[in-house]
């Protein structure tokens, strides 16, 4: 009990976790101008292939073009794909090959500030790349709705959520290969049954709760469309609670599997 | 002695899963003082340098540093300490210069402040010219004065360094030996691990010798030369008859058989080697000054490490 107990330590946490956020902005700004393109040009692949090509064939029932369709989940899986890579494999890196916590934890920035900071990190990347995409399919006048600034505040939440997770293997994989099995076990079903490439509507009642419950992205995506196309009801606030309950439980116990990783 | 303890370990004790590192270990180090941690592979002086450092809680004792015990004033402690760890943790992102004013964000040092203390620090350990160069492009040497100057940003009393020239070539040595001399003229206290004998006769005043993560010995490093290895060592070829002969000679002098050599240690003083030497000649004689290394190797074995 003591042990479940010490997973779920409210973390000590100051001004700090800021000097780790700040140490991943500079090295990202070394780096930005190649790293805009993949966030700016994949959807716009998206777009073309599954909006427009597929798209010729598809039907939905509500008469709404499948481009429309597709177009609000691409950022919602962007925010999906850009945090949950930074905090398994780019904070993996930064902590096993390169010490970089190490270093960190030797100066009065404590290891809860570390992987907070990191974190935040994460969230802010969810937040650059989602906000790249968005302009992509806003661009093809594919988020008409005014609601659509909303979209980014939401894309670091739920950037935040999937960081935390991330996070949590990060704390207990033995070695960087072992990310394949969060990838294809949790990552990929995740991109394909969310609601992304067809209304969840055409899965089982079973199916289709298991996939609200338990696939974060689902929720991201409901309320990523209600905001791009300004169908705000009451169900989207329930995404949002989803998701306001469940980032704080990843995001402490994130923190105390990775301290109970490096603090030996 | 009314000198000011800086660093006091009480019945200090690690375990690791079960596994005893560091086994209730007593020192005192004085502020101003040069201290070396000594020992085999596994002894366990980098874990005992980082509970000082308060990255690695201790599982009993107690551990205090100027007064604070290291559980609960970790922020404090920290921003006391440099520390220039055993391996590479540069950021590889960064170049030379941002290595420091980044390191120096964490010490909450205002960014006007981290920029001239970067500039100082690159020039006491002359790496002004690499300033602008990203980390990967740096020799060993030139990574491990890096590591120095980051572990000076925030002025530390306390400078740990965890084997600061294994690795390194003679020259990029006696540059951090000479510079770590002067750190220690402006009364830095310096805690130091090292496996270069000779490395913790130049440099430290006092030094603990640990090994399977007990303290063994302890004292002033000429001190122990003469207690455990006397004056002067004599070396010569071995062979059944010189056995003999040095047996008679000097009945109650230590002698250890090393591959073909046999290494004679004795409480004589100075001199007595060269007496029996010009009253006979042997294979390969040699008479050297005793040092740290005999010290070390009599009280931890020949055996291999790890």
């Amino acid at each position: 009990m003591a042990n479940i107990a010490s997973l779920f330590r409210l973390p000590k946490l100051s001004y700090r976790v800021w000097r780790v956020w700040m140490r991943n902005r500079d090295v990202f700004m070394k780096t930005y101008k190649t790293g805009f393109l993949p966030p700016l040009l994949e959807p716009v692949l998206y777009l073309l292939a599954l909006g427009l090509g597929l798209g010729g064939f598809v039907q939905l029932i509500n008469g709404e073009p499948y481009i429309q369709f597709i177009a609000p989940a691409l950022v919602a899986v962007s925010m999906m794909f850009s945090s949950f890579y930074e905090c398994t494999f780019a904070s993996f890196v930064r902590m096993y090959f390169q010490k970089t916590f190490d270093a960190i934890i030797a100066t009065p920035v404590n290891i809860e500030e570390v992987i907070t900071g990191e974190l935040l990190w994460g969230a802010t990347k969810s937040l650059i790349n989602s906000s790249i995409v968005l302009g992509v399919i806003f661009a093809f006048g594919l988020a008409p709705s005014p609601f659509l600034l909303l979209i980014p505040p939401l894309s670091f939440l739920v950037g935040l959520l999937f960081s935390s997770i991330a996070m949590c293997f990060t704390a207990i994989v033995p070695n960087i290969d072992s990310f394949s099995y969060p990838n294809f076990l949790f990552i990929t079903p995740m991109f394909l049954l969310s609601g992304t490439f067809f209304p969840l509507a055409a899965i089982p009642e079973l199916l289709q709760v298991a996939a609200q419950l338990f696939l974060p992205l689902t929720n991201a995506v409901k309320l990523t469309r209600a905001l791009a196309l300004g169908r705000l009801e009451f169900a989207p606030l329930l995404n949002l609670a989803w998701l306001l309950i469940v980032t704080p439980f990843f995001f402490i116990l994130s923190i105390n599997l990775m301290r109970k990783r490096l603090i030996k | 002695m009314n000198r000011e303890i800086l660093v006091e370990a009480e019945g200090l004790k690690k375990t690791f899963d079960g596994l005893l590192a560091v086994d209730g270990i007593n020192f005192k180090i004085f502020k101003g003082e040069s201290f070396g941690f000594l020992g085999p592979n596994g002894a366990g002086k980098t874990t005992t340098m980082k509970m000082i450092n308060g990255v690695s809680p201790p599982t009993a004792g107690n551990l205090t540093i100027a007064g604070m015990d290291v559980c609960g004033n970790g922020r404090e402690i920290k921003s006391m300490i440099g520390v220039a760890p055993q391996e590479d943790n540069l950021d590889p992102d960064f170049t030379v210069f941002q290595n420091l004013t980044v390191y120096a964000r964490y010490f909450n040092i205002p960014k006007e402040a981290a920029k001239k203390r970067a500039e100082q620090l690159l020039r006491f350990v002359q790496l002004e010219e690499k300033r602008d160069v990203i980390i990967t492009y740096l020799s060993a040497g030139m990574k491990r004065r890096l590591i120095i100057a980051r572990a000076l940003l925030n002025e530390p009393q306390i400078l740990i360094l965890d084997e600061p020239t294994t690795g390194l070539d003679p020259q990029a040595r006696h540059l951090i030996w000479n510079k770590i001399r002067s750190l220690q003229k402006e009364g830095v206290t310096v805690i130091l691990t090292t496996h270069y004998m000779d490395e913790a006769a130049q440099l430290c005043d006092r030094i603990i010798i640990m090994d399977h993560g007990k303290i063994i010995e302890e004292g002033k490093p000429m001190d122990l030369v003469r207690k455990h290895a006397g004056e002067e060592v004599l070396e010569l070829v071995y062979s059944e008859e010189v056995m003999k002969l040095l047996k008679q000679t000097f009945r109650n002098a230590r002698m250890e058989v090393v591959g073909d050599k046999i290494h004679v240690f004795t409480s004589h003083p100075r001199g007595a080697f060269s007496k029996m030497l010009k009253a006979a000649s042997f294979r390969g004689a040699v008479i050297r000054d005793a040092n740290l290394e005999d010290v070390f190797l009599k009280l931890t074995g020949r055996r291999l490490r790890e």
